[in-house]
């Protein structure tokens, strides 16, 4: 049991990022805080993309006379850090968009609250 | 040959028209309209050439970018579906965009530049959603396609921002579990092609990462198709944005991520695969027959035009849901042609409402009357097929996609499908009855008693461009009722692997 | 002669001149000219399929497939040129009526009137001619929808509710007509009609046997108006009354007894029907249609009420007839088809006449007016001793026969069924004849004489064909030796 919970450390850090995100994004009244949210519920996964690639003992996946590898297992797998490089860059003009976004919603109704701008709205 | 850069030529022509109409709207401003179209033609173009081609007899297309071979490289994927589904996405957008320009005029003036660059994005977006044979790609493409699609609903009504700002959060977090969906995969099978990860996975079926990244990314899929109850952010975003973006939005955009649960639950996956592990198919199948008659249901309850197409959203993308949850021939082939219906359709519907709200301002159903029949009779004509279609009366196209799933859920002796099929066609049939009666029937006191016609109104019908868009469209309508045997024989080329 | 394409030039002769009258919308008398040229067209190419349908042929014409392996398919069998000639024949007496009904009334919207009349009738003839189930399904939604208009014509709120509710018994049987087809094409893999039935070699479960049959039942049973689905039809009255002549008559509420026939025959078919005991059903419901619309009649005081309710438990006698499942029974259910049709349309048109000459609804008001409107009130007496089953009137013949077919059966309750009904035909009918006969009128009577031409010539010309379709049954149309021979067919395929 207790190697099960340690052996999977990675995961569970993933899992509480996620839980965080998803507790900004709903309990938040403020909408940049939910913005926050998000971006550390997208965090979490791109975390988890990092992790799954890491292991024990490997190198970089560079090959260079100063590391010899012999065998390809022991190099890292480096084609989720690059793929993360892209969903950062998504993450980033989410939330791009989202302050966009919020500029407009300042703009017009001048508070960033949900409870305030409901009322507004209605 | 220029066949076979027909998967790539699509979306590139996109993103081309996306960059350059910024630069030209230097230049000259009000020309962005024509460049859209003008993409959109060319795309249309190039997706009619490939679909003829398959038709007569060519094969699947596998483009690799860069030439690197996939499962190294990203492959672009043109089969008979992939085909269909982007013939029909662009066909549709290149009408709206046509039909667009006055209102363009009207619901965001000075920022057409900006607004029809953004609407060639989504439209990559959603092309390359379609084709990319990558799931990692699809995830970007996913991502592009709801980026600009949360800047397209931002631009509309006072409330659009908002709205669009929770579709932002919504649909991220769906994208988010799509990837986390993803990683689990990827961490099983080494791989992130569709085609080579299809070929690996029965061999590690039982697992219980596969089953975690199947059941995350159907739940991020559906947030994005709308699946009950993940719909939460769709009528907001529809009722409020622009004209233009519900009608570029709502027939285009859900069908394209029901297209990606499609790929990824009958030909990633496979029917045995996902009987064998979980009842996947059965819960999606409930769930879509839960958002069917709650979609319809809240339809009737809406006095908005807009509102009420929305939810009748919610409810259509349910069929198309439950004929892939079916995972059967006919279930198969009702819910690709139900894309195509619901497609035009739904177009038909949004830029009718388009039509209404530039001409009377407003598109609350409680003010219809006698007096629209009078003045815009062939929008009401438009009007008219479409939701009769709607209601599913043949020979028109919307009764052949629901035979199709009514024949699927025989097939399966699902006798509860069946029913909610049934009853939501008469649900729809309670909200279209209730328009047409207003339009044709109400207030005849303006009417003068001799002729039969209303004297004090003349004619006043919409700009040509926008009139014969409606039109066509709706005509479509009735033309693939008519027609739907040839359709259907494309459709049964397409059949996944075990069905 | 060619003979093969003329069943789609009988459906499509009303649907091509719906344009013409759409586009003569400002000049009645061309308009009315398109509908009186489609009408006799269209009744001539159905009387050229007559000889083919005596000698048993069918014409069959694929059209194309709207789906795969299910063509639109017309098929002009004998029981379907028989349905063909009564409706189409009936549509143009409709629209001389019509002609004079609308303008008397100086009703509004009369092109869209007359148009959606021409699609009613393309859809009619369409589901006679319907080669399999999806064809008739098609034209059957076809119908529905092209009746929607004429039912709410007169744009009241009793005419909307009217409507509303027509639409909501109509739509919700097309969706079980459609679960039901769906059923059976996943069952036996074919669409098509055939004499005998197509479930010959699929096993059913009781359960399956009796639940498809059920569907089939709300589907077509709607529109034939059997208990206890039939509440639109009275409510329907709101409309024009040639409306209610084409819906009772002619067109609507013949499709729907036209279906449970073909269901129950050409589906189903015979040894089906027994072995489940789906005639049972059948059967049962359709003799307490017959007694309880009987009763019901008495108690309408509003005329046309009082034809609906008659029209009604009619229908189930033609149900009745088709649940018999005896060679007898059958012939004597399609020629009600027929006989009720004249006998009602005229009935119809008689209570239309008086209404737009007197402005008379009810019948406590019809003292003595047959001093006033001789003609209409002779008709009226022919058709309704004919319903009642008097010789020598057509209602007579087919009600023998129905008779006959219960003894070939040798079923008792039937027989009980239909002498009770028959007196309560007389006894709801007479007090009709006795107020116009026998009764002194009032002095709003003075200075009103016959209706209008347009309106008492079609009246006299279907009560005189019920008198002459009763003396002599094969005379013009050979009504009996097509519904005869029709029983044969179906019979001897067991």
């Amino acid at each position: 049991m207790v190697d099960f919970v340690l052996g999977h450390y990675a995961y569970w850090f993933t899992i509480i990022l996620l839980a965080i995100g998803l507790y900004g994004m709903l309990i938040k009244d403020n909408l940049v805080k939910k913005t926050i949210g998000l971006s550390i519920f997208q965090t979490g996964v791109i975390l988890f993309f990092v992790s799954i690639a890491s292991k024990w003992g490997a190198t970089v996946p560079v090959k260079s006379d100063e590391f010899p590898v012999t065998e390809v297992a022991n190099y890292m797998n480096p084609l989720p850090h690059t793929l993360m490089l892209t969903a950062i860059v998504v993450g980033v003009a989410t939330l791009g968009v989202a302050f966009a976004l919020l500029i407009t919603i300042y703009n017009r109704y001048e508070t960033l609250n949900e409870q305030e701008l409901l009322e507004k709205i209605q | 040959m220029i066949g076979s850069d027909i998967p790539a030529l699509i979306p590139i022509t996109f993103l081309a028209f996306a960059v350059l109409i910024p630069l030209l709207g230097l230049w000259k401003r009000h020309l962005s309209y024509y460049w859209a179209v003008l993409g959109a033609t060319i795309a249309t173009g190039f997706s009619a050439l490939g679909f003829y081609n398959y038709i007569s007899g060519s094969e699947t297309i596998r483009y690799f970018f860069g030439g690197w071979e996939p499962p190294v490289g990203i492959e672009f994927v043109y089969d008979g579906l992939s085909g269909f589904i982007v013939l029909v996405i662009n066909t549709i957008a290149l009408f709206v965009l046509i039909h667009s320009r006055l209102i363009g005029k009207r619901e965001f003036p000075g920022k057409v530049t900006g607004y029809y660059s953004v609407a060639m994005l989504l439209m990559l977006g959603f092309n390359g959603m379609v084709l990319t044979g990558d799931l990692f790609n699809l995830y970007v493409f996913l991502e592009i396609s709801s980026l600009a699609s949360y800047a397209l609903i931002g631009i509309g009504e006072k409330r659009a921002p908002y709205a669009a700002f929770r579709y932002l959060i919504i649909g991220t977090v769906g994208g988010s579990l799509y990837l986390l969906g993803v990683g689990f995969l990827y961490t099983v099978t080494g791989t992130l092609n569709i085609i080579d990860m299809a070929a690996m996975l029965p061999e590690v079926i039982g697992n219980s990462a596969i089953i975690t990244a199947l059941a995350l990314m159907v739940a991020g899929i559906g947030i994005k198709a709308a699946l009950f109850p993940l719909h939460g952010w769709l009528p907001d975003s529809y009722s409020y944005a622009s004209s233009t973006s519900s009608a570029l939005i709502a027939p285009i955009g859900t069908k394209v991520a029901a297209y990606v649960l499609l790929r990824v639950v009958l030909y990633l996956f496979g029917v045995d695969i996902i009987d064998s592990a979980i009842p996947i198919t059965d819960i999606i199948g409930i769930l879509a027959g839960i958002g069917i008659l709650y979609g319809s249901v809240m339809a009737i309850a809406q006095s908005d035009l807009k509102r009420m197409l929305a939810y009748s959203s919610v409810s259509q993308i349910g069929y198309i849901i439950m004929g892939i949850s079916l995972a059967n021939p006919f279930g198969f082939i009702g819910a690709v042609l139900h894309v195509l219906n619901h497609a035009l359709m739904k177009a038909c519907l949004f830029l009718v409402s388009g039509n209404l709200r530039l001409k009377e301002g407003h598109t609350d159903i409680t003010k219809f009357d006698d007096s629209y029949r009078k003045k815009y009779p062939w929008t009401m004509v438009a009007f008219t097929t479409a939701a009769l279609s709607m209601v599913g009366l043949p020979p028109l196209a919307g009764f052949f996609s629901k035979w199709y799933l009514a024949l699927g859920t025989i097939e399966n002796s699902n006798w509860l499908l069946l029913s909610v099929i049934l009853i939501s066609s008469l649900l729809n049939a309670v909200y279209f009855f209730r328009i047409l009666e207003k339009v044709y029937l109400r207030d005849p006191e303006s009417t003068d008693e001799k002729t039969g016609i209303i004297s004090s109104l003349t004619t006043n019908e919409v700009k040509p461009s926008m009139l014969w868009t409606t039109s066509i469209i709706a005509f479509g309508i009735l033309a693939v009722g008519l027609l739907n045997a040839f359709i259907v024989s494309a459709i049964v080329t397409m059949f996944p692997a075990g069905l | 002669m060619e003979l093969t394409f003329v069943p789609l030039y009988a459906v499509l002769v009303s649907l091509a001149a719906v344009p013409f009258i759409l586009l003569s919308s400002g000049k009645p008398n061309l308009r009315e000219f398109w509908t009186i040229l489609a009408g006799v067209v269209k009744f001539l190419l159905v009387l050229t399929l007559i000889p083919a349908a005596l000698e048993g042929r069918t014409i069959e014409l694929t059209l194309f497939e709207i789906a795969p392996n299910l063509p639109i398919e017309l098929r002009a069998d004998p029981f379907g040129v028989y349905f063909a000639i009564v409706a189409s024949g009936l549509w143009i007496f409709t629209s001389f009526y019509s002609i004079g009904y609308m303008r008397g009334h100086k009703e509004k919207k009369q092109t869209r009137y007359f148009a959606s009349f021409a699609i009613c009738l393309s859809s009619t003839i369409g589901i006679a001619f319907s080669g399999n189930l999806l064809t008739f399904l098609i034209f059957y939604e076809m119908l529905t929808i092209a009746t929607y208009p004429l039912v709410i014509h007169s744009e009241n709120k009793e005419a909307i509710r009217a409507g509303r509710k027509y639409l909501a018994y109509t739509l919700t049987a097309g969706l079980l007509l459609i679960a039901a087809v769906g059923i059976t094409y996943s069952l036996t893999g074919t669409l098509s009609f055939q004499p005998g039935g197509i479930f010959g070699d699929v096993e059913l479960s009781n359960t399956m046997a009796v639940s498809l049959f059920l569907l089939y039942l709300g589907g077509v049973g709607v529109k034939a108006g059997i208990m206890p689905i039939h509440s639109w039809l009275p409510s329907a009255m709101a409309a024009p009354t040639p409306v209610s002549a084409l819906l009772h008559a002619v067109a609507v509420v013949k499709s729907g007894v036209f279906g449970i026939i073909r269901v129950v025959h050409y589906v189903f078919g015979p040894e089906v029907m027994g072995n489940f005991g789906l005639n049972d059903i059948l059967m049962v419901i359709a003799g307490v249609t017959i007694i309880v619309a009987s009763l019901l009649a008495f108690a309408q005081d509003n005329l046309k009420r009082r034809l609906a309710y008659s029209t009604v438990g009619h229908l189930s006698y033609i149900v009745l007839g088709a649940a018999m499942v005896t060679p007898l029974g059958l012939t004597g259910s399609i020629m009600h088809i027929s006989a009720h049709a004249t006998m009602k349309i005229t009935l119809f048109f008689c209570a239309g006449a008086i209404m737009v000459n007197l402005h008379k609804k009810n019948i406590s008001d019809l003292n003595g007016i047959a001093t006033v409107m001789p003609w209409t009130m002779g008709a009226f007496v022919i058709g309704s001793m004919g319903l009642a089953g008097l010789p020598p009137i057509n209602g007579f013949v087919s009600k023998w026969f129905l008779g006959a077919g219960v003894l070939e059966g040798d079923m008792m309750l039937p027989l009980i069924i239909l002498i009770i009904s028959g007196l309560l035909n007389v006894g709801y009918f007479f007090p009709i004849i006795h107020r116009a006969y026998f009764k002194k009128g009032g002095k709003e009577l003075e200075g009103h004489t016959e209706a209008s031409p347009f309106m008492v010539v079609p009246i006299v010309i279907t009560a005189t064909a019920s008198v002459i379709f009763g003396l002599f049954p094969d005379l013009f149309f050979h009504f009996f030796e097509l519904a005869s021979g029709i029983a044969e067919t179906v019979f001897n395929t067991l």
